[in-house]
């Protein structure tokens, strides 16, 4: 296994997840398109945001 | 904003228990087939490529198909949540893959992967029991 860039893993996982959730949660594509594509900026910025928030902390 | 269906749109509640049983497991096994069998083609196609690559990603990240241990509770709930992606799983332990390589960087990664495609596709069988009992619409408006 040679990835080992936690972001693009990240985001590839969030990526997987929103599309599920997107096709659970809305029937109409417009709805769909648009819950997926909140989802998965929500999963971002969290995991960006926290990634700072607990930069400074030791191991 | 998304319109509810009404009582008349809804898809007639499946009757035999039978039909409900064949939905379930055809949907575990095959993620999706319970949707295309109703009809539903869009969110079949949808679960019928995400959910095994999402499995297969997991895999290859070097993740790892736990076994089912009763002494250790989280391993045992991992274990179902692995089972949970149907033939994915049983072909991938029939290729002994998923034996997981602890000291690989992405182990962990590999491990959500592998669980997070099972427990979703939890959730696509009961979305498929649900339209089955007739409580979502058969097909969405833009299908009818």
């Amino acid at each position: 296994m040679t990835t080992t860039s936690h972001f693009l893993l990240m985001v590839l996982y969030a990526f997987f997840v929103s599309l599920v959730f997107a096709m659970l949660l809305r029937d109409d594509r417009r709805e769909q398109l648009k819950t997926g594509a909140m989802m998965l900026g929500g999963f971002i910025a969290v995991a960006y945001v926290m990634g700072w928030l607990i930069y400074p902390f030791p191991l | 904003m998304a319109s509810k269906s009404t009582a008349a749109e809804r898809a007639p509640a499946a009757a035999e228990p039978g039909r409900l049983a064949l939905v379930c497991i055809l949907s575990w096994l095959v993620p999706g087939a319970g949707h295309l069998l109703q009809g539903r083609r869009d969110k079949g196609l949808v679960f019928l490529i995400a959910l095994p690559l999402m499995f297969a990603v997991g895999l290859w990240l070097d993740g790892r198909l736990f076994p089912l241990e009763w002494s250790d509770p989280l391993v045992f709930l991992g274990a179902i949540a692995n089972r949970g992606i149907g033939a994915p799983y049983i072909l991938a332990r029939l290729m002994e893959a998923g034996a997981g390589t602890v000291t690989a960087v992405s182990y962990e990664y590999g491990n959500t992967f592998l669980m997070t495609a099972g427990l979703l596709n939890f959730l696509v069988v009961l979305d498929a029991f649900d339209i089955a009992m007739g409580r979502k619409p058969a097909k969405p408006a833009a299908q009818r």
